[in-house]
């Protein structure tokens, strides 16, 4: 059987993390579902938490008035869920979707903010895989916006 | 047998319209077959014909047919222009001009043993088409095939019935991604590399195949080497303004090559000194 530590480790966000730390963060961490058509989180509430994706499709949506909501991008397997826990206010900036059954490890950010300001190392791991993931995010936006597939581009 | 290109790579042959498919509100697959009843024109996937509409114009466009049917020429074309525009307005029996094929095409023969990946943007599965058939017709002398294709929107994607065919074929794995996902859309929403982390890829037995708008071929052969692919193992389908077709003209210079017949497919080695030039 998986146990939730031997998930964590194994995943490529913390690939290379040394096992003091995941056993940090298993205290941290509980498994989770969500049925297919269920908000997992929506824009404005609270963000104390995370997500590791293990199965399924999550499509982040942001809404404008009088528009039908915009999808912005989806996430599937093996990829992370929300930032929005690590850094003030701590509010979710868009709203998470689950475009399919979502099976998913949460790791609870107020406990994560609590053991990183306590272990500083534990805290700098945590930020640069972090930054890796909001660059990858960045850089996609940035190739979105260039609308390369317009006409007379 | 007998080609244009074989004879004056200058004269058209003439050509007539056998069927038009409209694959999205602005793109057009044409089938072409010659008028003189003669066998078609052999070509290699990535080649490129010089297509004449009679009193408007010249148009460079790939072949996105199937190498392995020779009686005919496949051509998916996105109405831009006047030209375009006439051309895919061409009836059923309507006569086109073609002289071609020209240029160097994907370099198959070298996939051969690998893994194939085929990364396309928009308008640019067109010329990878031919590649994915000759895969498909000869899986045996190839790895997996693994196609990532990525275009504006739902509605702007090409071939979507073959997608869904390709996807069922063994040891293929097909990934469709839209910039701009309705809400009835299921699929991927993201640019094309943001496919990469779901194709389970090997870089060391791979050769990836790119075609789109430069600017796409450029993010996606700095994340492939990032992910591990040799710069001599991504090839690029370039495109420059073409009117010779065959390197007399000079149109379509890029640096010291011709995109006609030095290319259109090139190497990103070859081609990453002069895609990080500004203004080139």
């Amino acid at each position: 059987m998986e146990t939730l530590e031997r998930i964590i480790a194994e995943h490529p966000f913390f690939a290379g993390l040394e096992s003091q730390y995941t056993n940090l963060l298993t205290g941290c961490a509980s498994n989770v579902r969500f049925d297919a058509g269920t908000y997992i989180f929506k824009e404005g509430e609270e963000a104390n938490e995370f997500y590791l994706i293990r199965a399924g499709k999550v499509a982040l949506e942001i809404f404008a008035p009088q528009r039908k909501p915009i999808m912005l991008a989806t996430l599937g397997e093996g990829e992370i869920l929300g930032w929005s826990w690590l850094l003030p206010p701590y509010q979710w900036r868009f709203h998470a979707h689950a475009v399919e059954a979502i099976r998913a490890i949460a790791l609870d950010g107020k406990c994560l903010r609590t053991k990183c300001e306590q272990n500083h190392d534990l805290g700098y791991e945590m930020l640069k895989r972090f930054a890796k993931i909001m660059e990858q995010r960045l850089e996609a936006t940035r190739f979105q916006l260039l609308d390369v597939y317009a006409v007379g581009r | 047998m007998a080609t244009a290109a074989t004879t004056d790579p200058m004269l058209p042959e003439p050509y007539s319209v056998r069927q038009v498919v409209k694959e999205t509100p602005d793109t057009f697959t044409l089938t072409l077959e010659p008028s003189n009843g003669a066998g078609g024109s052999r070509f290699q996937p990535g080649q490129f014909s010089m297509l004449w509409v009679f009193g408007v114009g010249e148009l460079p466009i790939s072949i996105s047919g199937d190498p392995a049917e020779r009686d005919r020429l496949v051509y998916t074309v996105r109405s831009v222009g006047p030209a375009t525009q006439k051309l895919v307005s061409r009836a059923v029996g309507e006569a086109v001009g073609v002289r071609g094929p020209f240029g160097i095409g994907w370099p198959v023969e070298k996939a051969q043993v690998r893994d194939v990946l085929v990364i396309a943007g928009g308008i640019g599965l067109a010329p990878l088409r031919p590649v994915i058939y000759e895969v498909l017709h000869n899986r045996e002398k190839y790895g997996r095939l693994v196609i990532l294709y990525g275009a504006r929107s739902p509605r702007d994607l090409l071939y979507r019935k073959e997608l869904a065919a390709w996807a069922r074929q063994r040891e293929t794995q097909v990934l469709v991604t839209v910039d701009y996902g309705g809400l009835s859309w299921r699929g991927h929403v993201g640019v094309v590399t943001t496919l990469f982390k779901y194709a389970r890829l090997q870089p060391a037995r791979s050769l990836a195949f790119a075609c789109g708008p430069e600017i796409m071929m450029r993010f996606v052969a700095r994340d492939l080497e990032t992910h591990g692919l040799a710069s001599e193992n991504i090839y690029l389908s370039m495109e420059r303004n073409m009117k010779c077709a065959v390197g007399f003209c000079g149109h379509c210079q890029y640096g010291p090559h011709f995109i006609c017949k030095d290319g259109p497919i090139f190497s990103y080695d070859r081609m990453r000194p002069l895609l990080e030039k500004y203004e080139l």
